[in-house]
């Protein structure tokens, strides 16, 4: 039997969708998708967490009767009260692993407690990872912008800390974050009174440039990629440095096909051509890129796509 | 009007003659850096040498004046030796304090110079009293410069809670991304402030006149369109001119500078310790009459005489101007 290459984690939902949507998504993700572990919770705007609030309860239980690890997720900025009291909430509970998205968690976690640093925070170098899985961190989703180069040597240096080391395999990448709504501001209102409107944009409202290329997306307080990063034919290369986890970011759409593309990529049932084509299958409006990578910049095409 | 705490002024250098004349202009404290990319305005022909940043502490030191080495890029994987041996010789050349972003640095340099003084760089977004609290009680850190996300009353919360000083931005370009997380200019241009110092970097500019209109753009993305023969403005990212649904415009921000100088007694009464002018890539003389101009609105708050605000007005050379995430409406 061909020895499992990666841990497939399916990172928090990022856009805001009905209930009813986000409750289907997670138990499709339960029953169909062949994933080890599921992060859920709100990491980007607080504003929005009150709408489903009620329902990841029963996404948790499912997920767990699907065999999932799950993880809670945490807001990538934590500016308000509320937001502080709701991030510390989430260490007095015990039951499930939190995922770190802001450093303001760092001062609840006790030293028993055992935690997953994810991509929003700034793990660059060696010293940086060292330090944090020396307070408790088992597991890191490297930042995005990350270099090959600086993979190798961090997933060697994961690896040394008995840490895991996972990258952002698919979706679109969160590029900033700000105190300001830009879906509020497209549609001339503000943060306070936004009315909602990034629901409208299941994956985002995409940015083009004046001269009508598709540049960026955005989704509320948070910017993200127009392309959706995909690293499904680069698993060998990645395999070979030592990375040992891969991030599936949820969209609309097929993304349950997604998880099997990447699934049967990685244990090596099909090629990586073939990977990449049920891929383009599962998301026929996206465009693909490993620019941060493999390439000159983050928005570059799939090297020979 | 009542005589206001007196704030501590802190003011950019990129050169050695900026360096001088800033504190010629009264500057409390000048922050400044090394000439290579452990410092977050890598710019061509800009920053330190060590014996500039020698000669240049020295100077304030005649002065009264103090020197904050900003080390506040993140440390590239495998090269950590440049970034701790900035920190090193700052220690040697007597810096005041280092301004430091990185969780392994801040480790490393806590460690190693315990007398070494640390300041919280803006780049690590530390945005509640909370994270405030995480690096002081890590790492000793003794004042964080808050980033630009926070209103004037988070502010004055944040120092009800938190026991070290609080500096924020009062003048000069305005981030609208919290800094250290904004990977905007890395994604168009490969180059990212984080990991090179530079955002939206002059190598990947490029001016082009197409059909009776000048169109700037960044790594081949269009970032402005303006008609030929006016002034196309520089194409920093989160500044441009898009397209979003049926929105089109500044979908991020105006191309507007913050000027918080109205602001100046609210955030001292705020509890904020000092007040921070960005732009080490400025020349020397826009430092010098932008310091003096503060410096006097300092003084003026801290003597109870009201501030003259039109005196801050002509500095922004007719650009537009915004306070910024200051005020809550600006979200």
């Amino acid at each position: 039997m061909e020895q499992k290459k990666f841990t497939l984690t399916v990172g928090p939902l990022q856009f805001n969708w009905p209930a009813d949507a986000f409750s289907d998504f997670y138990a499709r993700v339960a029953d169909e998708a062949p994933v080890d572990r599921v992060v859920i919770g709100e990491s980007v705007c607080s504003k929005r967490a009150p709408f489903y609030a009620n329902r990841i309860p029963d996404a948790i239980e499912r997920l767990q009767r699907g065999g999932k690890s799950v993880v809670l997720s945490s807001l990538i900025l934590v500016t308000l009260e509320r937001e502080r009291r709701a991030a510390r909430d989430l260490f007095a509970q015990a039951e499930h692993e939190v995922e770190i998205d802001d450093l303001t968690l760092m001062n609840y976690v006790k030293p028993e407690t055992v935690f997953s640093i994810g991509p929003m925070v700034n793990v660059y170098n060696e010293a940086t990872l060292a330090f944090l899985a020396g307070k408790g961190a088992r597991r890191f989703c490297l930042p995005p912008e990350l270099p090959f180069a600086s993979v190798e040597v961090l997933a060697a240096a994961a690896a040394k800390c008995g840490a895991a080391s996972e990258l952002w395999a698919y979706g679109r990448i969160p590029l900033a974050i700000s105190g300001r709504c830009y879906h509020a501001r497209a549609h001339g209102l503000t943060k306070d009174s936004c009315q909602f409107v990034c629901a409208r944009d299941a994956d985002g409202l995409t940015t083009r440039t004046l001269d009508g290329v598709d540049f960026l997306a955005i989704n509320g307080v948070q910017t993200l990629s127009h392309k959706y990063c995909n690293l499904i034919g680069d698993l060998d290369r990645l395999a070979k440095a030592g990375v040992t986890g891969l991030r599936l970011s949820p969209h609309s759409g097929d993304f349950t096909g997604v998880c099997r593309a990447f699934a049967d990529a990685a244990s090596g049932a099909v090629s990586p051509r073939e990977g990449l084509l049920r891929v383009r299958r599962a998301a026929p409006e996206a465009a693909f890129s490993d620019g941060f990578l493999f390439g000159d910049f983050g928005a570059a095409p799939l090297a020979g796509a | 009007m009542s005589a206001g705490r007196t704030l501590e002024l802190i003011c950019p250098a990129g050169t050695p003659a900026a360096f001088r004349a800033a504190i010629d202009a009264g500057a409390h404290a000048v922050y400044c850096g090394f000439d290579d990319e452990t410092n977050a305005r890598n710019f061509p022909g800009l920053n330190f040498s060590r014996d500039e940043m020698a000669e240049a502490i020295k100077y304030a030191g005649r002065h009264g004046a103090k020197t904050l080495i900003a080390i506040n890029t993140f440390p590239r994987a495998g090269a950590s030796r440049l970034w701790s041996s900035a920190v090193d010789d700052a220690m040697r050349l007597g810096a005041d304090a280092v301004i430091l972003a990185d969780l392994g640095l801040l480790d490393y340099a806590s460690r190693r110079h315990p007398a070494l003084r640390l300041h919280l760089s803006v780049q690590a977004a530390a945005a509640n009293a909370d994270a405030i609290a995480f690096y002081a009680r890590s790492f000793g850190v003794k004042r964080v410069v808050l980033p630009r996300v926070l209103t004037v009353q988070e502010i004055a919360a944040i120092n009800r809670d938190i026991e070290i000083e609080t500096e924020v931005f009062i003048f000069g370009g305005l981030c609208v991304m919290a800094e250290g997380r904004c990977s905007l200019s890395s994604y168009a241009t490969g180059k990212s402030p984080n990991m090179n110092g530079a955002c939206s970097p002059a190598s990947h500019v490029v001016y082009r006149e197409e059909g009776g209109e000048l169109v700037s753009r960044l790594g081949g993305f269009a970032i402005h369109r303006v008609a030929a023969g006016q002034a196309a403005p520089y194409p920093t990212l989160c500044k441009g001119c898009f397209q979003a649904g049926d929105y089109r415009g500044h979908v991020f921000e105006d191309p507007a500078s913050l000027d918080a100088a109205s602001l100046i007694p609210a955030l001292a009464k705020a509890g904020v310790t000092a007040l921070k002018i960005e732009g080490r890539q400025r020349s020397r003389a826009y430092t010098e009459a932008v310091v003096r101009s503060f410096r006097r609105a300092l003084d003026a708050h801290a003597e109870g005489r009201p501030i003259p605000a039109s005196e801050l007005r002509d500095l922004t050379e007719g650009q537009q101007t915004t306070s910024g995430a200051y005020r809550k409406t600006w979200r």
